[in-house]
């Protein structure tokens, strides 16, 4: 046995992608442009891994996050919920350089967080009747019928925090959680970029939003772009 | 048109908006999906019912006001939002669970086919650019009830309110409102019954543009 918690901050994106290989599984925590791990992001290009599945709500947007790596051409396949404008992906969807897999937004995460919590598959409602049955087993249950989707795991996510502490444990920003915490728990490795990075002790135990048990390695980014998809504000009376 | 059969002046979109924000009762959980059903919001009195953002808020406030926004605080459709005292933020998984277990009153969702028994079609177009699923699917399987919104036939004049949709299925039997720019139609298993027309749509003008009986 080997302890995988000790002095898990790095001091730089390349060594925290260090572990990536041609080939993996990566999940890749935001929805839409918020909440992306920008820098593990950009990262992974430099890296030089190609060959990549990702797991993503949306595969990036308006030619920004994960549509990098579509450009890049260091992507197999997708498996996300949503696609709406993409059209870094809708073309190569097209050309058939990348196969999507669509999946349902709330069975994506929950199939995740059935990897992560040592389930490997699970009944849900959502779908039935509909193509996304197809191929599926389905079952009733007092009197509701329910198709059977498996567990989905990652080699690697890439996570973004608000606030991490030297053990990883977390805390995120408003609606930039979505897919981070989930992801984290359902890969093998999981790499953080935080915003703030603070000694063990300055995040109360009752305000951690995910315990640094599913953090493997942290790296501190303290800009990022944050880009805005939809503007939309009213004016001030 | 005699002077006793007006011309029909269907709802517009607001008039829709506000006519489905009568069917939200005070306390409910709402998820009001992408496009016009987000504008059901501006017409719900302040604290009246809390709404739920799938992509992890319970508690959406009004659009900020400029220079306020927060690219890291949006809607499902992406916008820039507030959050209102006393809402909460959470993860995309706890978020359709919430969906998915029951806790959400009702989903008022955009569609474009709802069928006489309650199917509602509203995530592909036959043979057209696949957008994807999204949170359609678990909203319109998971929530407790489900109202759709939409023009009551397409801009070709094809019917939307159908026998059957033949468009790909996003959920089967959980329709149980439709709100359109003529009215307000309930499906009853071989047809829609008519609980309200817009201003002077008569019955046979729904009817024309209806694939099912009205009733």
């Amino acid at each position: 046995m080997t302890g995988r918690h000790a002095d898990k901050v790095v001091a730089s994106v390349a060594e925290a992608l260090a572990p990536l290989r041609d080939g993996m599984t990566i999940l890749v925590g935001g929805f839409g442009l918020s909440g992306n791990p920008e820098a593990l992001i950009r990262g992974v290009i430099e890296r030089g891994v190609r060959d990549l599945t990702i797991v993503s709500n949306n595969a990036g947007n308006l030619g920004k996050g994960l549509a990098l790596w579509l450009k890049a051409g260091i992507v197999r396949k997708v498996i996300c919920s949503y696609i709406g404008n993409n059209d870094d992906l809708h073309t190569r969807m097209a050309s058939g350089e990348i196969a999507v897999e669509i999946t349902p937004q709330g069975t994506l995460a929950e199939r995740m967080r059935a990897a992560g919590a040592g389930i490997p598959a699970f009944y849900t409602p959502t779908g039935v009747g509909t193509e996304v049955e197809r191929g599926k087993p389905t079952q009733e249950f007092d009197g509701r019928r329910y198709l059977l989707e498996r567990a989905l795991h990652g080699d690697v996510a890439l996570v973004r925090a608000h606030k991490a502490d030297r053990f990883g444990n977390l805390r995120f920003w408003r609606t930039a959680r979505n897919f981070n915490p989930v992801m984290a728990t359902a890969a093998k490795l999981t790499l953080v970029e935080c915003d703030h990075l603070v000694e063990l002790g300055a995040i109360d135990p009752d305000d951690v939003h995910l315990s640094g048990i599913h953090v493997h390695r942290i790296v501190h980014v303290p800009e990022h772009e944050n880009a805005f998809e939809y503007r939309t504000v009213r004016k001030r009376p | 048109m005699t002077a006793s059969s007006p011309e029909p002046t269907p709802w517009s979109t607001a008039d829709m908006a506000r006519r489905a924000a009568r069917e939200i009762p005070a306390g409910a959980i709402v998820n009001l999906g992408i496009g016009l059903p987000t504008q059901v919001g501006d017409y719900l009195p302040d604290g009246h019912a809390w709404l739920h953002s799938e992509n992890g808020l319970l508690g959406i406030g009004p659009f900020p006001y400029e220079g306020d926004e927060d690219p890291n605080l949006i809607n499902a459709g992406k916008q820039t939002i507030t959050v209102v005292s006393g809402g909460a933020t959470f993860d995309s998984a706890s978020s359709f669970a919430m969906i998915r277990g029951g806790h959400v009153d009702l989903a008022i969702l955009g569609a474009m086919q709802v069928s006489a028994t309650g199917d509602l079609a509203n995530w592909a177009v036959p043979g057209g650019k696949v957008m994807g699923i999204g949170g359609a699917m678990d909203l319109a399987s998971g929530c407790r009830h489900v109202i759709a919104m939409m023009q009551h036939v397409t801009k070709k004049n094809e019917h939307k309110l159908v026998l059957a949709c033949d468009y790909p299925l996003t959920a089967a039997r959980v329709v149980s409102l439709v709100i359109t720019d003529l009215g307000v139609f309930q499906p009853t298993g071989d047809g829609f019954r008519v609980v309200d027309l817009a201003p002077g749509v008569t019955r046979e003008h729904a009817q024309a543009r209806t694939g099912a009986p009205l009733g």
